[in-house]
């Protein structure tokens, strides 16, 4: 039994990992330096989040516009972890180093668990395993796009695009009517707003009660 | 930047934060459905905004076919990192024949 959460964490953890390369190379494509896209693997630690920083500072966006679409794409850690307090949320320091590891994969690995026990280890394993090497990844993408010069000759804008579509597609079947919308706002509104604004103004739509849970 | 990054990452620990020091009574339904909404939203924002917007305008290029093509091999459950860089191969391929 113990061995399967072992497995499936383990290769959760490389697999995911693996996408930490373009990342890494995808921050420094934006403009970022080695430190901060290392910064955002370390202390951020959530992809959809990083993603969504580097994409508005890409896009030229203020600092502020990128801070506040980090933060509105990390709501659902707060739901997950929710999930998990009631069953193995820690008492002291350790329930910091467990908020930290509170993302999608050591959810998901965790939730997918039949015995609280293994619950609570593919939490762990999952969370650590794929802090490891998303920053090893993150690093080694780092190092790499400093070795690239134009961002468009490499394809890393089509990258960075098809990298929040593999994020998206998930949630996508039974979502399409919202992403649609989202999408639509984003994309009408760029030509009248502050580059970043046109992201924010897409989180709008989620007021409507509409898809899956509404 | 390293303080906007710092700053950032403050805020999206907030939430894992919050998850362990707020009673799960507290969180109605209608809060868990906006949530994933928000998630929903603000990625097929970016990808509408990283695929087709340059600056202020709209603009219709080599990404959209990589966009099609990374579609595609999702819809096959290709590992997420080989479809990530399958689309920049075809953005890259296009641009280099002149597209």
């Amino acid at each position: 039994m113990a061995r399967a959460v072992v497995s499936t964490s383990l290769s959760v953890a490389i697999a995911t990992g693996l996408y930490g390369i373009s990342f890494g190379a995808i921050g420094v494509a934006a403009g970022l330096d080695v430190l901060s896209v290392m910064l955002l693997s370390l202390l951020m630690f959530s992809g959809a989040s990083q993603f969504a920083f580097v994409g508005v500072v890409a896009a030229g966006g203020a600092p502020i516009t990128a801070i506040a679409s980090a933060w509105l794409m990390g709501v659902r850690n707060s739901f997950y972890a929710l999930r998990m307090a009631p069953e193995f949320g820690p008492r002291g320091l350790m329930r910091f180093l467990q908020a930290q590891l509170t993302i999608d994969e050591s959810n998901a690995v965790s939730a997918s668990q039949k015995s609280a026990a293994d619950r609570r280890l593919g939490f762990w394993l999952t969370g650590v395993g794929v802090f490891i090497f998303w920053n090893l990844a993150t690093l080694l993408g780092a190092l790499g796009g400093n070795l690239i010069g134009s961002v468009e000759a490499w394809g890393l804008d089509a990258a960075a695009a098809a990298a929040f579509l593999g994020l998206l597609w998930p949630r996508l079947r039974e979502n399409l009517a919202l992403a649609a919308l989202g999408a639509a706002v984003a994309l009408v509104s760029v030509p009248f707003l502050p580059a970043g604004l046109p992201i924010l103004l897409a989180a709008a739509v989620a007021l409507i009660p509409m898809g899956r849970k509404a | 930047m390293i303080l906007s990054v710092v700053l950032a990452s403050l805020a999206v620990y907030s939430w894992k934060i919050l998850g362990y020091l707020v009673p799960e009574r507290f969180i109605s339904d209608r809060l868990r459905g906006f949530s994933d909404r928000v998630t929903i939203a603000l990625l097929a924002a970016l990808v509408g905004i990283q695929g087709i917007a340059v600056g202020n305008e709209l603009q219709l290029d080599a990404r959209i076919p990589a966009l099609v093509v990374a579609g595609l091999l999702l819809w096959l459950k290709v590992p997420y990192v080989l479809v990530v860089a399958s689309a920049a191969a075809v953005a890259a391929g296009l641009r280099f024949l002149g597209f």
